[in-house]
């Protein structure tokens, strides 16, 4: 009996240890499955950061080149010339009577069959109440109503200064917002989680409220229409995205375009002057400081205060130049005069209001600077075409930025042939531009945002100092994406603050505004959009099929990085034929990414992306060729064209389709062959490559798809895509499989 | 003999590299250094699958005498290069992981109940918390019978990883 008994334990304890066994031994796994999945979740965050800057950079680039010349650049027919033109007319000064006549909305009839929302002004609060709901309801105001609203927005903002002072005293809290990216749902949720703004309900949004995401005019509109209706207590701060120049590469223009059509080069148009005249800062009871970017170690309150914020039309470019005589008292102090100097005055004569010209005009020309010899001003004209632009280029100097605290906003003034600005100017501008694209970094000290291509890294001590110069506790800024809403750093001095959810893509990060009272003290609210707004109960969530968020975001991510490595395979291929010196056709696993990093920049952990971006290595070897067939590229005809000038083109289709949106002055969406060969001449020359007239000539042959000598910008667009061996439908559409065919 | 030299120094430079990223990963100031909370997961992100009680182990070897809450690059590296080096902890294969469901199915039901598991996974061995209970039971649990198929489940599992 005693036995059997101990048997039976014994047994059970086997069982039993068994049991415990097994449960450590998928406890472990468990826990190895959840950390793999934390850094996949990381690096996918850091792949979408890193391209996201990386177009930033490149969008300001292509600003320098245009900034550089305007002001160098000798057209030598009159294809160029127009060409140029173009690009260098957005910046007319409109005076005020011409700027009635012209945004007149009087004249715009409203059809019968208009059933979108009704304004009047003034505005009340039942206005901007019914355009939110419209809004909501997926209708469109009317053009007039926009130039109207518009107007009444301009005559309100031209009253404010750079810096707008607030005081919690006559309400609770204060709710501050950051970046919107025109994403509409966030703005209602936030509106519905937090209340409309009225007198009790005061506002600050911090920027950024275009671009990107498909609703930017309406929540340009909604925003506009409660500032009009709670003046004191509704406030908007400049990002660096309310800037028509970055709106043309990031989709703001595009959504006006194709929601106005006729009327959208008005309302284009009025609305960069309207961001010309927003506020850049806004402090609370004078010791918050609200701004979209942040600060460096130059920042000063008091010369902000003073700037005319309005000559900026867009940031990137530096401050529209003061009137005709001072440029006619600076060449007069040049000596000598030659034939050129003749057509320059000739020039300007007959265009008074025009900024600039395409001779070698040298704006604001203070007696400090250098003389230039009426020498220099012929060889400039006599040289030709091809050679400007690659000495543009060079002098720019944009291949690898920033030794020795270079701006590459053109800041220099070391360079003899570069753009002579004021001095004073120069440090306004500055000014500006950091309070709008610099970020906050861990290390000390303040350096160039290298990444980003304008503003600065600033440290923890940069932000002590500056803070407490203006006596500042606390600065709030937006600018960056971050997973949670917010951020805090540099000992809580400073907040971050991002109010677009699931900007990356569906499940990458959360939105979230904060609220501050008398006692200044943050309270954060957070918040996601998601697809079904019902609540589902833990019961009912548990039946519906779980949507994972984390693969879509992921899956975003890798292709997006797959597109980059696509867009550089030349590139890649003959480095990789570098370290295979024996022409196996294969390279190891730790050169593949030592490769990649050096050819895209990117700044990514490639050995912990690797399982992601390469399928098989057997034997920790890489056959790079083949590896490449997993990317493909979808275009309607290629034969004759020659494959690295396709991958170029693939890799600058953002800034081909910012130059042509400028050139594209009838906003027709097409553009002769002509124009397509002027700009990728330009874009070539910017990128210092080697194209011959003929691949241009046959590449645009080859896109024209009508025959009929114009190419339609967005189906040339449209013609690069990648191919997928598993195909999602874009973002707010289903998570269905297709098939390739089932997308063309 | 050099070639054989040659060899491992490249493999050990390897190693070194992947090791470097993975940290990197983590190192949020840029200053060569993560939260100690975070070690387990750059651990377990090279492919190694240590237990708690070996993660411990580990770590003692890697702190500070007087532990900062930090991890320093210079002494994880040596470290995890010798963990990498002798393969130690190595992950669990498919069908070893797919025996351990069976034994702790004790009917052979061919599924487990979530009470089942949840009693398992929370009391036996080292222990799951609430929360790694439920991210679990999310993803285990079949929608519609309310049971875990843990033969799908690894399936499933093992494929996403990968």
């Amino acid at each position: 009996m005693g036995c059997g008994i101990s048997l039976n334990n014994d047994y059970s304890l086997k069982k039993t240890e068994r049991a415990m066994k097994a449960a450590v031994l998928i406890q472990r796994w468990y826990r190895q499955y959840v950390a793999r999945m934390e850094v996949r979740r990381r690096c996918t965050w850091t792949i979408f950061q890193s391209i996201e800057y990386a177009g930033e950079q490149d969008q300001i680039k292509l600003q320098n080149f245009f900034t550089y010349l305007m002001d160098h650049f000798t057209p030598t027919n009159s294809n160029q010339r127009d060409l140029i033109a173009h690009i260098f007319t957005e910046d007319e000064v409109y005076k005020e009577t011409e700027l009635e006549k012209y945004f007149d909305h009087e004249s715009i009839e409203l059809p019968e069959s208009y059933t979108g929302p009704h304004i009047d002004f003034p505005l009340t609060a039942a206005h901007a109440a019914a355009l939110v709901e419209a809004f909501r309801h997926k209708q469109q105001l009317h053009a007039r109503y926009v130039l109207q609203l518009l107007h009444e927005t301009l005559k309100h903002l031209k009253l404010l200064p750079n810096i707008n002072r607030v005081c919690t005293c006559f309400c609770e809290e204060i709710t501050i917002c950051g970046d919107l990216h025109g994403q509409l749902d966030d703005l209602l949720l936030i509106f519905y989680k937090n209340g409309l703004p009225s007198v009790e309900k005061p506002y600050i949004f911090n920027g950024d409220y275009v671009d990107r995401g498909k609703n930017s005019i309406e929540i340009l509109l909604i925003l506009f229409a409660f500032l009009l209706v709670y003046p004191n207590e509704v406030h908007m701060n400049r990002g660096n995205h309310e800037d028509y120049i970055v709106n043309l590469r990031y989709g703001f223009t595009k959504e006006v375009m194709q929601k106005y059509k006729m009327h959208g080069r008005k309302i284009h148009k009025l609305l960069q002057i309207v961001f010309s005249w927003m506020p850049l800062a806004t402090v609370i009871d004078q010791k918050v400081l609200i701004t979209h970017g942040g600060i460096s170690d130059t920042t000063d309150l008091d010369i902000i205060a003073k700037v005319d914020r309005h000559k900026y039309v867009s940031v990137l470019r530096p401050p529209k130049k003061k009137k005709r005589h001072n440029m006619a008292e600076a060449l007069s102090i040049r000596g000598g005069r030659t034939s050129e100097g003749d057509i320059q005055t000739t020039n300007m004569d007959s265009r008074p209001s025009l900024r600039r010209l395409s001779l070698t005009s040298t704006p604001c020309y203070s007696p400090g600077t250098r003389k230039r010899s009426p020498h220099d001003i012929s060889k400039k004209v006599r040289r030709s075409v091809e050679e400007e632009l690659e000495k543009c280029r060079r002098q720019v100097g944009f291949s690898e930025p920033y030794e020795d605290g270079k701006f590459s906003l053109s800041f220099s003034e070391s360079d003899s042939e570069s753009f002579e600005v004021c001095e004073s100017d120069n440090a306004e501008w500055k000014q500006i531009v950091d309070i709008l694209w610099s970020d906050p970094m861990h290390q000390e000290g303040c350096v160039p945002n290298a990444v980003r291509g304008g503003g600065c890294y600033y440290g923890p001590d940069v932000t002590e100092k500056v803070l407490s110069r203006h006596n500042i506790q606390l600065l709030i800024r937006s600018h960056e994406c971050k997973q949670d809403g917010y951020e805090f750093c540099h000992n809580r001095k400073v907040l971050t603050i991002f109010s677009a959810s699931n900007y990356y893509e569906l499940g990458s990060n959360r939105g979230a505004y904060v609220k501050l009272g008398p006692d200044l003290i943050p309270h954060l609210v957070q918040y996601q959009v998601s697809r079904t707004t019902r609540k589902l109960t833990m019961k009912q969530r548990q039946k519906k099929k779980k949507i994972n968020m984390g693969p879509i975001f992921e899956r975003s991510a890798l292709r997006a990085l797959r597109e980059q490595l696509f867009s550089h395979k030349s590139d890649l291929i003959s480095v990789f034929e570098k370290y295979d010196k024996n022409k196996t056709g294969r390279i190891s696993l730790n050169d593949w990414a030592t490769v990649v990093e050096s050819v895209l920049h990117l700044g990514l952990p490639w050995r912990v992306l690797r399982s992601q971006l390469v399928q098989s290595a057997p034997e920790g070897l890489l056959e790079y060729h083949a590896w490449f067939d997993d990317l493909a590229i979808e275009q309607p005809t290629t034969e004759h064209v020659h494959q690295s000038l396709l991958e170029t083109l693939y890799r600058n289709r953002s800034n081909l389709e910012t130059i042509f949106r400028i050139i594209d002055s009838d906003n027709s969406g097409l553009v002769s062959f002509e124009e397509f060969c002027q700009t990728w001449k330009l874009l070539s020359s910017h990128l210092n490559m080697e194209i011959s007239n003929e691949a241009i000539s046959d590449l645009a042959r080859s896109i024209d798809f009508n025959k009929d000598g114009s190419i339609d910008i967005n189906e040339f667009l449209e013609a690069f895509r990648l191919v997928d061996k598993i195909h999602y439908t874009e973002r707010e559409g289903s998570l269905l499989l297709t098939t390739p065919g089932d997308l063309l | 003999m050099a070639e054989e030299k040659e060899s491992a120094e490249a493999m050990i430079s390897e190693i070194h590299k992947q090791i470097t990223d993975a940290f990197d990963v983590f190192d949020h100031e840029f200053n060569k250094t993560v939260d100690v909370r975070e070690v387990g997961t750059i651990i377990r992100s090279l492919g190694c699958c240590p237990s708690e009680g070996e993660l411990h182990d580990l770590l003692a070897e890697i702190e500070e005498e007087e532990p900062t809450g930090y991890i320093r690059f210079e002494k994880f590296l040596p470290t995890m290069t010798k963990v990498l080096m002798e393969r130690r902890y190595r992950p669990i294969p498919e069908d070893v992981l797919l025996r351990a469901f069976e034994v702790l199915d004790q009917e052979k039901k061919g599924h487990l109940e979530p009470e089942e598991l949840t009693k398992y996974m929370s009391e036996e061995g080292e222990p799951f918390t609430q929360e790694e209970m439920e991210e679990m039971l999310s993803a285990a649990v079949d929608p519609d019978k309310n049971v875990i198929l843990y033969k799908d489940y690894v399936g499933m599992m093992t494929v996403e990883d990968n």
